[in-house]
Formats: structure tokens, sequence, C-alpha cells
């Protein structure tokens, strides 16, 4: 059942310009709050010194310290880009629900959201960093949940939340073992624990990969990601995807920092999730309908191949290649940036789309590049970069990988046969990527409309086109000077390799090849704008004409006769992925002398939650439902109990006296 | 200075030699039907002809239907500068190109395969969707043909690894390279469209692949499709020569005789498979592409040990 409570409030939010003013609050705030971080966060990449500030607070009995040094500085860059850039598109976007829906609490969340995630790559304490991840992840709870009359986000939220606390649950059990082994919840005790025996460092690095994994969306702990990212606004979903799934990067750098040098089974074990995140996801990402649910995916898949990297530069580290380490870390690295720009940009496009058609389906859409061009041109960029295609920045760190993957397969003691396979993995995963983009932007933007919404759609206000804009113009800027990026990376790469010698040998293997893909991009930008150039000239200076396009001889083809979405992916899915991987379908032939009434119906839910998660969370909640026998609602059982409980505690005193060590 | 030149005379060959390859496969079709067949020269001809044409645009496209042919075009001959011809070395080369060139052309298939879908014609949707999967699958074999390459000459440029030390690896390897040959002269016929995957003569639109994709193209951009697709088989049959032929390819006086007699019978071996075989059935284009994606792995196999 669908509740509105919001309907009531509408008369509470005023008239438009309260709405105007809100809204000029919220990203005013957003914005001066990056801007005020940049000051801090350029000089740190540029090779400043590390800062650092401590508070007492006593409260906590503790302090409250916070700095900031190259990796935090590198995951901070991230943030101040993307976050001013969604504040002003989401003025933008949010003007639509001005009236049905209260703005100033959205965009408090907003602010907080932002302030969450600085607050957790600068937090120094564990107390301070646990406090940070918890604003940061309940006010994206809140966010999520922004049009909560529909069931479908209250959903999205609930999936989201017990994910993220299963996983803050396993980073408070690493904070304990780590805090109980150090004797301070400070990051510096931590740091200074440098060698913690190789089981209980073991452990804290399965913990933390679990609990930042899961918010980072690793398989088989990706399942909010997919739920997540469609219910909420799009400004929000473009900061979701482009920066807050990195702090689980970022937590799970800062651990294996405090770690000292990995355990060989680490950077294999990293590797092998990647790759397998990738390729699943990549896979799950083709037969989505839904927009931002195919983008939530590529993300899974994104991240997948930056720990697929990382493994491969704990790998080398541990087998004592440090130049292959910086190779393999960089390139994991740039990618992180690299994806904060481009799939940022994509969900702002697909939020664009979303706002002119009301759609998020791409079976209703199709010519939407004539009636929204600018955010047709948009999305088609970012989906060239997304896809890793030269001449863009995802091609530039995916390239990255690929040399470091290949060079750690053939160096003489390095990855080996295991290595070279991932190449191949790299390059299903780069294939399938082009059909899931191919299809997202050829069935969405190209063709006729498929249905009323999509051939009356509008082109998005300048508030929402001009931070397109400016993340083409990025995603451009770091596909032609990605050698410069690799400079102001290089402090964060030296931080996490910290002990990887011959860092300065790895800036040329880094940096010069970078330097020459520069100038490649240039090259064929030049070359495909002189070929179109040359094309336009040609086909203008003959006779054009324009007809029908061909229908096996039908004059006037429907827009129903166009290839769909599903009949797209179904050609993949048949041929290329295993069974457990494809759509559910379900369908009712037509039978008998008259046929009656023939249905196909096709549904692609995460796998992981259907057949693992559901069962299992049921199969649990099953079991101890059992144990209600227990909760009887009488206050004499509950005092029972409670005697019961102090006797054994006093029991157990006294014969410990008796038997006991003292 | 000479550098100059040679780069120069490569452009020129990669550009100018192409049309002849597809020539030379016609005639060796003809030669099997009994026929005479059109004159070798043919596709220049056909390309000068389209060129001068006018064209007849779908009411639906947009620029994105007029992008595809010239994405296609300039990706073909980018890649191509990556490829050493005939003992030369290539144009342009570094650590780390071979990603370059698979990538490259995998953005002229985004783009080809955009354009059909720009039409909306069910036909062009059905193309681009086999298109892109069997690409896929095409991939992979490619790289992993690489990588057996990479292995031998411990050089990550396609300059340094189809370069003159490949000759000294047959006596080694021999058996490794066999397989890559094998399994590139597969990705060969697969990414040029040619019988068993795909009938370029077929006039059957719901068995096409890449001809169903383009058939909304006309006049100059149909010549660009053409021109394109003409410099993709000439990369492909030169990846190939330059394996198959590295021995000849060694010495400096027998090279351009020897690269430009490999290339024409590698035209003629496809022209004699393709007199010789039917086209597959869809269904089984893919098993034929992970036969060649398990070669490719073997050989990897056979050189880890």
């Amino acid at each position: 059942m669908d509740v509105t409570p919001e309907t009531d409030r509408s008369a509470a939010s005023g008239g438009a310009g309260k709405a105007i003013f809100t809204t000029a609050c919220g990203v005013v705030a957003a914005v001066a709050m990056c801007l005020a971080g940049f000051a801090l966060a350029i000089p740190m990449l540029r090779g400043g010194a590390p800062l650092s500030a401590r508070f007492a607070w006593d409260s906590f009995h503790g302090e409250f310290h916070v700095g900031l040094d190259p990796l935090s500085a590198f995951f901070l860059l991230p943030i101040l880009v993307v976050s001013p850039l969604a504040a002003v598109y989401g003025g933008g976007y949010l003007m639509a629900y001005r009236g049905r829906k209260s703005l100033a609490a959205s965009w408090l969340f907003f602010n907080l959201f932002v302030a969450g995630m600085i607050m957790v790559v600068i937090a120094r304490t564990a107390l301070v960093f646990l406090m940070s991840w918890e604003i940061m992840s309940l006010s994206a709870y809140f966010l999520v949940t922004f049009e909560d009359e529909k069931a479908e986000a209250r959903r999205a939220g609930w999936i989201y939340l017990v994910a993220t606390h299963l996983g803050a649950a396993c980073l408070l059990a690493m904070f304990l073992i780590l805090g109980g082994r150090a004797g301070g919840l400070d990051f510096d005790a931590f740091g200074r624990l440098a060698v913690q025996g190789p089981v209980w460092s073991g452990v804290i690095f399965v913990l933390a990969l679990v609990g930042f994994g899961a918010k980072a969306g690793l398989v088989p702990i990706h399942v909010w990601l997919p739920e997540a990212h469609p219910a909420a606004p799009s400004h929000v979903s473009a900061l979701m995807s482009g920066v807050m799934i990195k702090m689980g990067l970022y937590g799970l750098l800062r651990i294996v920092g405090f770690l000292g040098r990995p355990a060989p089974w680490w950077g294999p074990t990293l590797a092998g999730v990647g790759l397998m995140t990738a390729l699943v996801a990549v896979a799950l990402a083709l037969h989505q309908r839904d927009v931002k649910r195919v983008l939530a995916y590529s993300s899974i898949e994104n991240m997948g191949l930056i720990v697929l990297a990382l493994g491969v530069g704990l790998w080398a580290w541990a087998r004592g290649a440090p130049a292959m380490a910086v190779l393999a870390v960089s390139a994991a690295l740039l990618h992180v940036w690299n994806h904060a720009i481009m799939k940022s940009l994509m969900f702002l496009t697909a939020g664009s789309v979303l706002h002119g058609t009301g759609e998020r389906d791409i079976e209703t859409m199709g010519g939407l590049m004539k009636r929204m061009p600018w955010t047709g041109a948009a999305m088609m960029v970012g989906a060239v970069a997304i896809t890793a295609l030269p001449p863009l920045n995802g091609f530039v760190s995916e390239w990255l990988m690929y040399l470091s993957l290949l060079k750690w397969g053939l160096a003489t003691n390095g990855g080996g046969l295991p290595a070279l396979l991932a190449v191949s993995g790299l390059a299903l995963v780069g294939g399938l990527a082009a059909i899931v983009f191919v299809r997202l932007t050829g069935i969405a933007l190209l063709g006729s409309p498929r249905s009323s919404a999509a051939a009356h759609a509008h082109e998005s206000s300048v508030w929402m086109l001009a931070p397109m804009a400016v993340l083409v113009v990025l995603c451009l800027g770091a596909a032609m000077a990605p050698a410069l990026l690799a400079r102001l990376l290089a402090g964060a790469v030296e931080q996490i390799t910290r002990g990887a010698d011959g860092a300065h040998a790895a800036r040329e293997l880094v940096e010069l090849p970078l330097e020459t893909l520069g100038w490649i991009n240039a090259l064929v930008i030049a070359v495909a704008a002189a070929a179109a150039g040359g094309a336009a000239a040609l086909t203008r200076a003959r006779a054009m004409a324009t007809g029908p396009v061909w229908g096996c001889g039908y004059a006037a083809p429907s827009a129903r006769i166009q290839y769909t979405g599903g009949s797209f992916a179904a050609t993949t899915a048949l041929k290329l992925l295993p069974r457990s991987l494809r759509p559910g379908t379900s369908r009712t032939a037509p039978r008998g002398l008259f046929p009656g009434r023939a249905e196909f119906l096709s549904a692609s839910p995460d796998p992981v939650t259907s057949r693992v998660y559901e069962p299992l969370f049921e199969g649990c909640g099953e079991r101890f439902s059992r144990l209600r026998i227990l909760q009887q609602g009488k206050v004499n059982v509950y005092l029972g109990y409670m005697v019961i409980v102090l006797l054994a505690a006093l029991a157990w005193a006294a014969l410990r006296g008796v038997w006991g060590p003292s | 200075m000479e550098t100059i030149a040679r780069d120069a005379a490569h452009v020129l060959f990669a550009l100018g030699f192409p049309p002849l390859l597809l020539g030379v496969i016609g005639k060796t079709k003809a030669f099997f039907a009994g026929r005479v067949g059109p004159p070798v020269l043919q596709p220049y001809y056909d390309l000068i002809k389209l060129f001068q044409k006018g064209s007849v645009i779908g009411g639906t496209t947009t620029w994105v239907f007029r992008a595809g042919p010239a994405a296609g075009l300039a990706t073909a001959a980018l890649a191509s500068l990556f490829i050493p011809l005939a003992g030369a070395a290539a144009p342009v080369s570094f650590a780390g190109d071979l990603v370059l060139f698979a990538y490259l052309l995998g953005l002229g298939r985004f783009f080809t395969a955009l354009a059909a879908l720009d039409t909306g014609s069910p036909f062009e949707g059905m193309g681009a969707a086999r298109e892109v999967t069997f690409a896929c699958l095409a991939e992979p074999a490619f790289f992993l043909g690489l990588l057996v390459l990479a292995k031998l000459t411990g050089s990550l440029s396609m300059g340094g690894m189809l370069g003159g030390s490949l000759a000294a690896h047959w006596s080694t390897a021999g058996a490794s390279l066999a397989l890559v040959l094998l399994s590139w002269f597969i990705v060969l016929l697969a990414e040029n469209s040619r019988i068993p995957f795909d009938d370029p003569n077929t006039h059957l639109e719901l068995t096409m692949i890449h001809e169903v994709m383009v058939l909304d193209h006309s006049g100059p951009a149909f010549g660009m499709i053409l021109y394109g697709a003409a410099i993709k088989l000439f990369v492909f049959s030169a990846l190939v020569a330059r394996v198959a032929f590295s021995a000849g390819l060694g010495s400096a006086w027998l090279a351009w005789p020897v690269f430009v007699v490999g290339m024409l019978l590698i035209a003629v071996v496809v022209g004699v498979v393709e007199s010789v075989m039917a086209r597959l059935r869809l269904l089984h284009v893919p098993t034929l592409l992970v036969a060649a994606c398990l070669l490719s792995a073997f050989g990897v196999v056979l050189l880890a040990r």
C-alpha cells in the first residue's frame, strides 16, 4: 500500500520563492564547503607536508584527531570535484518536486552526506572514522528514500541500510581487534603496529575486505547498489556511485597501510575477487531495463577492475617487485579518479533523461538524441569513456591496468599464467561493457520514440546541463593530460606502496607512457574529427535526400518493430552467458483451436539477492522464530530469566575462585 | 628524413593496397565457381563510383548515423599505423600499443553498431546485436594470441612483437605460433565478416551480420564503410602475414616481395575458404570463436610450463 504522507506537507513548503531560497542555501553551502576543501587538497597533492590537528574530546575519553596526507587528499579530490557539480545539478533537478517534497530535508542530508565523506577521509582515530562513516551512510539512506511514497524506494533504502550495517559490523570488529592490539584507537597507534603476525593481520585484512567491500560493491556483497542507485535522485546517485563507493576503497587502503608488507595471498585474493566482480557485474548490466540499474552494475564492474589492479599491486609488492606494484596501484588510483568523473557524468545524463521523459525504462525511450541533443551528446561521451574506448579517459586507466597485468604476467618472478589469463578476462569484460553501452545509448537515445513520453521529451535546464558540460570537459582533459594526473597521484601511490623502493624508476614507468598516450588520444580525436568533417563535406557536396529506413520493403515502419533492449541483450545472453546470469523468463504460448492470450515475461533481479540472500535471511528468520518461545511477554518470566542469569554468574565467579588460576 | 619517407610509404601502402585484397578474394571465388568474375581492380572502381554518388538518409537518423562510417574508416586507418608491414618498423610504436590497437577497432565497432541502431530498423538492430556479441569473443582470442607473442619476444608493442625477432622462435616454439596463427585466422574471418561467420553476398537480411548493419548507408558514406572494411581486412591479414612469413620478412631485400605475395596469398586462402564452406548457423558461431580462444590459450599454456 502506498501512502503519501507528503501531500499535506506541500502547503508547508510554501511557494516557489521559498523553494528557491531553500535550494540556494543548500547548493551554496555544498559548493562553499568544497571550494574551501580545495585550498587544502591541492597543495597536498602537489607534494605538501602532511597536516594534522588534535582536540581534546573528553566525553569520549579520547582525542578528536583529523589529518590530511596524500592518500586522504587523493580521495578528497573526487568529493570536492563531484559534490558541487551534483549540488548545482540537484538544484535544477529537485525543482520539479517543489511543493510536493520537503526540499529542506533533502538539502540538509545532502550537505551532511558530503561532510560525512570528507570527515571519513580525514579522520585519524577509529572513533571519528566510524562516526563519520555512519553520518555518511545514514544521510545517504535518507537521500535514497527521498521518494518514500514509492514502495520501491523504501525497499531500496531498507536493503541499503541492512547491507551497510552488516559491513559496519565487520568494521567495528576490525577496529576492536586493531585497537586491542595497539592499545588505543588512534590511527598513529595502529601505524606503529607495523608487524601484526600473520594470523591477526589476515583476520584484519578479511574483515576490512568484507566491511569495506560491502560499501565498494564487491560481488557477492554488492546487492544494495543496484537497488539504491536507481531509487535515489540522480544527483545523489552520481555522488554515491562516483564518490561514496570509493570510500570503501579508501578504507581498505588505509587499513592495509597499517599492516605492513602484504601477505602473499592477499594480492591474488583481491585480484580474483576483482575480476569476478567485474565479470558478474558487467554480465548483469547487460539485460537491465532501468537506465540507472545498468549504470549501477557498471559501477560495480569498474570497482571490480580497480580492485583487480590493486590486487596485482599487492601481489607484486609481496613478491618484492616494487616498480610493478607502483605501476598497478597507479592504474587503480587513476581509474578511481576517471571513474568518479565519467560515472557522475553518466548518472547526471540519466537523470536528465528521467527528467525529460519521466521514464527510467529504456524500452519506453528512443529517439531522444533529436529531442534532447545536449543530454544525448553528453551521454554519448560518457558512454565512450566508460566503455574504456580511446580517445577518452576511461581508456587511459584501463590501458594502464592492461599494461601492469601484462608486465606482471611476463616478469620472470611474476604472476605467470594466472595474470596472463586475467588479461583475456579483462578483454572479455571490455567486450561485454561495449555491448552494455551500445545497447544503453542505442536503444535509449537513437531510433524512433517508443512511447509518447519519449516523443514529447524536453531538454533540461541550463542548471542541469552546465554540470554535465563541466564533466565532459574533465573527461576530455583527463584523456589528454593523463601524465599530469599521474604526477598528482604519485604521492598517494608512494604512501600505499610504502616500503617499496624504486619509486623514481616507477615514475618513468607510469608517467612517460601516459604522456605518449595523451598525445595518441589527441591524434585519435584529430583523425576522427577530420574523417567526420571530410565525410560531412563529401556528403553535402553530393545530392542528398531523406527517405524511410529499410524495413524489408515496408514504406512506413512503425516504432514498435524496432529492436528492443530486451532482444538486443537476448542475443548476447543466449550466446555468451551462463544460465545463472541470464534473465528469468516465463511464457504462456497460445494453445488450442481458439488460442487465448499469450504472454511473455522477463525479469532480471539480482541473482545473488534472489538466490542467496533472500533464502538465507528467510531461513534464518524461520529458525530464529523458534526462539520466540523465550519471549513470553510476562514480567514474572523475565524476572525468572534474570534470577537464572544472576545465579549462573555467581556460580561461575565462585567456581572460578575455587579452581581458577588466581 | 629517412623515417619520414618510410612512414609516408607505410601510410600510402596501407591506404592504397587494401581494396586489392577484396578484388583477389572475389577473383578466387569466381575461379572456383567457374566464372570469369569482375576485374581484380573492381573494388577501386566501386569506391570511386560510390564517392561520386548522392545519398539517401533515413528520416529517423541523427549525427550518430553519419559518424558511424567516418569512425569505422578513421579507426581502421589509425590501427594500420601500429603494424609493421614489410620488415620496416611501424610508424607508431610504444609498449602497450597492442591494447590501443584492439580498442581502436572496438571504437569503430561501437559507432558502426550505434549508427545501425540509429536507423530504428529491426534488421539493423539485429545486426548490431550480433556484431557486438561475436566481437566480444573474438577479442579474448586475439589478446591470448598477443600474449604468446609477448611472452616469446618479451616486447609489449605490436612493432616489437611482430618484428624481426619472431622468425627465430618458429624453431623453438613452433607449436604455440602455429596455434596462434590458426586462432588469428579464425579471428580474421570473424572480424571481417567473412564466411563461415557471415556471408557478404547473401540476400537475406535475417542471416546477415555486418552487411545488415549498413543497409541504410548509401553514396559516400557507404564508400567509407567499404573502404574501412578493406583496411580492416588488410590490418588483420598483415598480422597473420607477419606471423606466418616471419622468416622471409627478416631479410632486407626479400621483405617487400614476401610481404606483398604473402598478403595476396592470405586473400586467396580467404577466397578458397569462402568457396568450399557454407556459412555456419548463427548458433554455432560462438562455438567456433570459443575454439579460437582455446587454441590461443593453449598456445599460452604451452609456453608457461
